[in-house]
């Protein structure tokens, strides 16, 4: 092939440079001041927490985000990414966890949206898009056919189809996003054949994955992020596994918790072998009164499947729930909340509040049957029990009878968890409590979770950030691609242990 | 308060209860209506008649009966396009059963029965098996008044038994029908359900979250499969009155109704788009919706003209608040 030139070309220029960035949220510093280098013909690893600033990272390089300092330099020339054109121009190309494709249109018309060849009269030349677009896929050594619709491939097939797509508008930095996190083991091989073939073709790859045994297989150069800055970067063959997880968690973190100890009761719900279809299996758990049992895991390890089934909304396969040592079946959300199981769902806006109707209507939605009577609404009674939960929170509001949606994230939170403490349940389920809240109010939510489980009420809290998990929680149950990866005591936690269960390297170092 | 005034009050309300009042849409349409009864009181000397005016309703109680349902169902989320031949079924059944010497009792009977199965049919499909109620109500609505004109090809059910007259005809007090009496009593048995129950509540949560709405506990597939089979029983009271009204059944009787019925719902302020809206509203936008058929009738208005005028009554109404909104967005930014 006439590009493995490319490999010829001095290694030490490097293709794609990003000095100093920086990026501002308002109330987070995504990004402080980070450099990011990427070589020709090699792929460099970008390692680090959720929150860690990996995504906006990506967001910056494809030209979605304008950074607020640094500058990038493609093949030593500064260049401004003002939109996604520039980006695309630039040559740079991302390829996501979740593909961005069209799934009506055909495998040739995904590959070529928006740069397909066009025929004399400016209409689309469909010979020309097709017969490119088996070129494409035949040099990944695939045979999918590209005229069949994207809707009818497999996940990994889809992946292949958003590579041929960077590959058509002759992308020479590829960023990929935790490709791997939805394949197979064959399927992972295949792609890193695949990245194996890019790399002799002289393009740059950044490869954003946690599992730490793909990053060593495949990658040459590492960069890990923490807390939006680069804390270390160089040759992998050079470090080892725990200096990396050192890197990215180091830090300590239980000082900064209000986690009070208090004398745990008798064990109030059991899960045996709680298994679903497709999401979780075998999963076994106890939970004792006034504890706070964490879930870690990776996005996607079946931690909010698993949380959701034991609400009622899916239905499991197997296993047991004892409440109180006594079996129950869960069969809908309706019966969860009678038997005392609540659970704060991750999505406010989507899951957790109907933002178009009033506070005080939200609050009281679960809790109907006892603020009515016989089937009549007491709205004196509904703005009491309100009342009651606004002022516990000290929620900011101009009235009651305002709408949900025009309150401020945090407030809405305050919303959503009052109108599931109104429902005085046993046993309350926060799933990522403390997502998309700024700091200041996240120490609120953290010392409330404490005061609630002194109270008696056992808490079961996913969530994927280490400290808030190492900081709060009795004991942490890990979970790894929908299997319990170990019930760990708070005695014995430590950030290595925790990571290792969750990407799957228990067994080694 | 005072004990706890360290915490922060936060009122109930905003503002005081007649300032809502003065800025909702029901004000809007209720002037809307006064304004329509005076054009029709000086543009035709014989509207002003109490005996007139009585004659004025049957334009819109049977439709208004469907209509309180409808809204429920819209605020829900969902629709009903089967309600005209919901009626035409009804009718064809209780024709049938006048043919065969059935008495008033049991036709009544079997006009409400037919009404809420057909209703039921719609609620097994739309709540029971998931499937899209738009697409669903299209297909009933073709099953049913097709099943109508197998039974009575070109020709009509008649020789219903006297005493069923009374149901569309017959008057409970002086100018006050049978019909109208209907309507008042459904109107307020309506608005309190959807606006005092736990019921009705439900059905707000549904139609402006449906995942939030069942990640509280809420049953949703038993609240529309209910909300199906009650605008299916109010077909079938409005078969009833229609069909006693008219002394006869066609395969075509209330055709294009459910035009009207959404009109009347959508008129009456209930979002398209679901979760918002009140039955107050409809009550309003059925008389608007009867004065205004009943004034072009005086004025001889031709009846194409008049679905013209409900064509644009429709697009007015749904297009009017998004434009009012855009407009005070254009100002404020």
């Amino acid at each position: 092939m006439t590009q493995t030139v490319a490999l010829e070309q001095s290694p030490e220029m490097p293709l794609l440079e990003m000095r100093g960035i920086s990026k501002s949220f308002p109330g987070v510093k995504a990004l402080n001041n980070v450099d990011i280098t990427l070589y020709p013909g090699k792929v460099t690893a970008l390692i680090g927490e959720n929150g860690a600033g990996k995504s906006t990272l990506v967001k910056i390089l494809t030209g979605i985000y304008a950074c607020d300092e640094g500058e990038i330099l493609v093949d030593g020339n500064p260049t401004v990414f003002a939109n996604a054109q520039d980006a695309i121009d630039a040559g740079v190309t991302a390829i996501h966890q979740e593909t961005v494709l069209f799934d009506e249109l055909s495998v040739a018309e995904n590959i070529f949206l928006g740069h397909a060849p066009k025929s004399r009269f400016g209409l689309v030349n469909w010979k020309a898009v097709n017969a490119r677009a088996l070129a494409l896929l035949h040099s990944l050594e695939s045979n999918i056919d590209p005229r069949i619709r994207l809707k009818d491939l497999s996940i990994a097939q889809r992946h292949l189809v958003a590579i041929a797509r960077a590959l058509s508008v002759d992308a020479r930095i590829v960023i990929m996003d935790e490709p791997t996190a939805a394949l197979s083991r064959k399927e992972v091989d295949d792609l890193f054949q695949i990245i194996n073939r890019l790399k002799t073709n002289g393009k740059a790859i950044l490869f954003i994955s946690h599992k730490f045994d793909e990053v060593y297989e495949i990658a040459d150069h590492y960069a890990v992020f923490r807390d939006g800055k680069a804390v270390g970067s160089g040759e992998l063959a050079e470090v080892g596994q725990d200096e990396i997880v050192k890197l990215m968690v180091g830090r300590s973190v239980e000082h900064a918790f209000p986690k009070v100890d208090i004398a745990l009761g008798e064990t109030v719900f059991a899960v045996e072998s709680y298994t679903h279809p497709t999401e979780f299996r075998d999963i076994s758990f106890e939970l004792r009164k006034g504890e706070i049992l964490g879930i870690y895991g990776l996005v996607g390890a079946g931690r909010s499947e698993l949380c959701q089934s034991l609400f009622g909304v899916t239905k499991p396969t197997g296993g047991k729930v004892r409440l109180n040592g006594k079996e129950i079946a869960i069969g809908s959300p309706g019966e969860a909340i009678s038997a005392g199981i609540v659970y704060v769902p991750e999505e406010r806006g989507r899951h957790g509040a109907v933002l178009q109707l009033p506070i005080y209507q939200n609050i009281s939605l679960p809790s109907l049957t006892r603020t009515s009577r016989s089937g009549f609404l007491r709205a004196a009674e509904e703005f009491a029990l309100a009342r009651k939960y606004a002022e516990r929170f000290d929620l900011r509001a101009a009235a009651l009878s305002v709408p949900v949606g025009t309150l401020s994230g945090g407030n809405q939170q305050k919303v959503v968890i009052g109108k599931w403490l109104a429902t005085q349940p046993n046993i309350l389920i926060l799933d990522e409590p403390t997502k998309g809240i700024d700091i200041g109010s996240k120490a609120a939510v953290h010392a409330f979770i404490s005061e609630l489980a002194g109270e008696g009420l056992s808490i079961i809290m996913v969530s994927s950030e280490l400290p808030e998990i190492m900081g709060m929680s009795d004991r942490v149950l890990v979970m790894r691609e929908g299997l319990s990866a170990g019930i760990y005591e708070r005695e014995t936690l430590s950030a290595e242990t925790l990571v290792r269960a969750a990407t799957g390297n228990a067994s080694k170092s | 308060m005072s004990t706890v005034s360290e915490k922060r009050h936060i009122p109930d309300q905003l503002g005081t209860s007649a300032s809502r009042l003065f800025a909702s849409w029901e004000t809007f349409l209720l002037c809307v209506a006064v304004l329509i009864f005076i054009a029709n009181s000086l543009a035709s000397p014989y509207f002003l008649n109490a005996w007139n005016l009585s004659d004025a309703t049957f334009n819109f109680t049977e439709k208004a009966l469907i209509a309180f349902a409808m809204a429920l169902l819209i605020i829900a989320g969902e629709i009903d396009l089967s309600v005209a031949a919901i009626i035409a079924l009804a009718s064809t059944a209780m024709g049938a059963a006048a043919q065969t010497g059935v008495g008033t009792f049991g036709i009544v009977l079997i006009g409400i029965g037919v009404g809420l199965g057909c209703g039921t049919v719609n609620a097994i499909l739309v709540a029971g098996l998931r499937l899209p109620s738009i697409v669903v109500t299209i297909g009933t609505m073709s099953l049913f008044r097709g099943i109508s004109y197998i039974v009575l090809g070109d020709k009509a059910y008649g020789g219903y038994p006297a005493s069923f007259a009374y149901f569309g005809q017959g008057y409970v007090f002086w100018v006050i029908s049978f019909e109208f009496v209907l309507f008042a009593v459904s109107a307020c048995i309506f608005a309190v359900l959807l606006h005092a129950t736990n019921f009705g509540r439900r059905i707000y949560a549904i139609g402006n979250n449906e995942f939030a709405a069942r990640f509280s506990g809420i049953h949703v597939e038993r609240i529309k499969f209910i909300l199906f089979m009650l605008t299916g029983l109010m077909s079938g009271i409005a078969a009833v009155c229609l069909t006693s009204r008219l002394g006869s059944t066609r395969p075509s009787i209330a055709q294009g109704w459910e035009l009207e019925v959404v009109t009347m719902v959508v008129l009456g302020g209930i979002s398209i788009l679901g979760g918002s809206g009140r039955v107050g509203g409809v009550v309003i936008a059925g008389f608007v919706m009867g004065l205004v058929t009943f004034g072009l009738g005086l004025l001889n208005v031709p009846g194409i003209v008049m679905s013209i005028f409900i064509g644009l009554l429709l697009i007015a109404t749904i297009t009017l608040p998004i434009l009012i909104r855009r407009f005070r967005y254009g100002r404020a930014s």
